[in-house]
């Protein structure tokens, strides 16, 4: 189960998509996967044909940098963060 | 009494402005499309939709829809990728073209995606293979900053599966079978650079068709200005007259075929009014001569810069003209450009503006 937050960017987009919920997922990927599933086209929000991080999209499992492949150990926090870019 | 809308996009979201017939007054709504840069917004007058090709540096491209003039938006990047084993990569959206509820967009790399169920889904259209060299547009040696794209789409008014499309830093192409097979347009432009095609290699930056006459064509070139009397078949410059043969906004006459209205820049780095002083030339008589507009624009250190979808002219009888600025200025001028008043200055940089007329 990962501890999801999700950046302000992204939350606007998808009717009742919340900033912070929790997620059933055994790697990053999977996460993604479940939100997909309930709010159709996250994925191409976060993701590049690939599919892949976008560049600017930032994954932290636990404060350690991720990427799809990083497994989530019960209760990890995960931090999706819209990174760098702006201004 | 009739509704002007003029369609803004910005690198800050879309703006909607609206007023009356008069055009004197306006209201201003926005920013939409949560403030994602947007390249290109257009209004189809048969669903009364309005689209925004936008582009988020964290969330990637997207056509934003809205089906009650900005009420409310959804978005969709839908069918709106290259597939993986195709080895191009859709970095950006940067123009739209609108046709009975058919929609376009340009995409960078270049590419057209079409969708036909009001922006919901996308699928690949084109990407103008087989043309001249276009094996080596998807080159990143060959790419100038910026990279090429499909910078500009424009229908034909009666023929769906007619259009135009300009690759950016190639050329101007027509298909008349709706993406099936392309013909190259750039026959008599000029090109201060070495080509290895003789029908491709031309930087166009805009083109119009004059609605009156659709034999007639005018466009801004990277060097020059340029007509043509036979739907883009044969090109001519008319450059004289005008103060510098860059820049990339442009604009025809509804009803008048040699008139037509262009904003020169400073070829330079900074492509901005020449000198600080804000204007728009216009010709009468097909580019024969230039005359320069600039009552009511700023005539003392405006370095403002216009782009390509920046400037649009209405069609009533007697014509509205917009262009925004790179630097947030809008102007409107009610009297076919002769003068202006400034009805928004601190808006972000304006990447595109388009007017619809609705009823």
């Amino acid at each position: 189960m990962a501890d999801l937050h999700l950046p302000g960017t992204l939350t606007p987009l998808f009717a009742g998509l919340p900033r912070r919920m929790d997620v059933d997922a055994a790697t990053v990927g999977e996460v993604i996967d479940r939100l997909e599933e309930q709010w159709p086209g996250v994925r191409d929000r976060l993701c590049e044909p690939g599919p892949s991080l976008r560049r600017h999209i930032h994954v932290y499992v636990d404060r350690e940098r991720a990427n799809l492949e990083t497994p989530i150990e019960s209760r990890a926090r995960v931090d999706v963060i819209a990174a760098i870019s702006g201004g | 009494m009739g509704r002007t809308l003029l369609l803004v996009g910005t690198r800050k979201g879309c703006f909607l402005f609206e007023s009356d017939a008069d055009r004197r007054d306006w209201t201003i709504r926005g920013p939409f499309c949560e403030g994602w840069p947007v390249y290109h917004a257009v209004h189809d007058p048969s669903s009364g939709a309005i689209y925004a090709a936008a582009a988020s540096e964290w969330h990637g491209s997207a056509v934003w829809r809205s089906p009650d003039l900005g009420e409310t938006w959804a978005l969709s990047s839908e069918g709106l990728a290259y597939d993986d084993e195709d080895g191009r990569k859709l970095s950006k959206v940067s123009t739209l073209a609108v046709k009975n509820g058919r929609v376009l967009v340009g995409v960078e790399a270049p590419g057209i995606f079409e969708s036909r169920d009001g922006g919901e889904s996308w699928s690949l259209l084109s990407t103008l293979e087989g043309q001249p060299g276009s094996e080596m547009w998807d080159d990143p040696a060959n790419q100038p900053p910026g990279h090429l794209g499909i910078s500009a789409l424009a229908f034909d008014r009666d023929d769906a599966d007619r259009f135009w499309a300009i690759v950016q830093g190639i050329g101007l192409f027509e298909t008349t079978d709706s993406g099936t097979s392309w013909a190259p347009r750039n026959r008599g432009l000029r090109a201060d650079w070495p080509r290895p095609h003789e029908d491709v290699g031309f930087c166009v930056h805009k083109f119009v068709r004059a609605p009156s006459d659709g034999k007639r064509m005018f466009q801004q070139n990277h060097v020059g200005m340029h007509r043509s009397d036979d739907e883009g078949h044969t090109w001519t410059e008319i450059t004289e007259g005008l103060p510098t043969e860059f820049g990339f906004a442009a604009a025809v006459h509804p009803h008048d075929r040699d008139t037509f209205y262009v904003i020169p820049l400073d070829p330079g780095h900074g492509r901005t009014m020449p000198d600080g002083h804000a204007a728009v030339w216009r010709t009468r008589d097909a580019g024969s001569s230039w005359h320069r507009l600039d009552r009511g624009l700023p005539q003392q250190d405006a370095h403002v810069g216009v782009l390509r979808e920046a400037m649009a002219i209405d069609s009533d009888d007697t014509p509205g003209l917009y262009f925004g600025t790179s630097t947030g200025q809008l102007f409107v001028s009610t009297d076919e450009g002769e003068s202006w008043n400034e009805i928004a200055s601190y808006l972000p940089a304006i990447s595109s503006v388009e007017v619809a007329q609705i009823d």
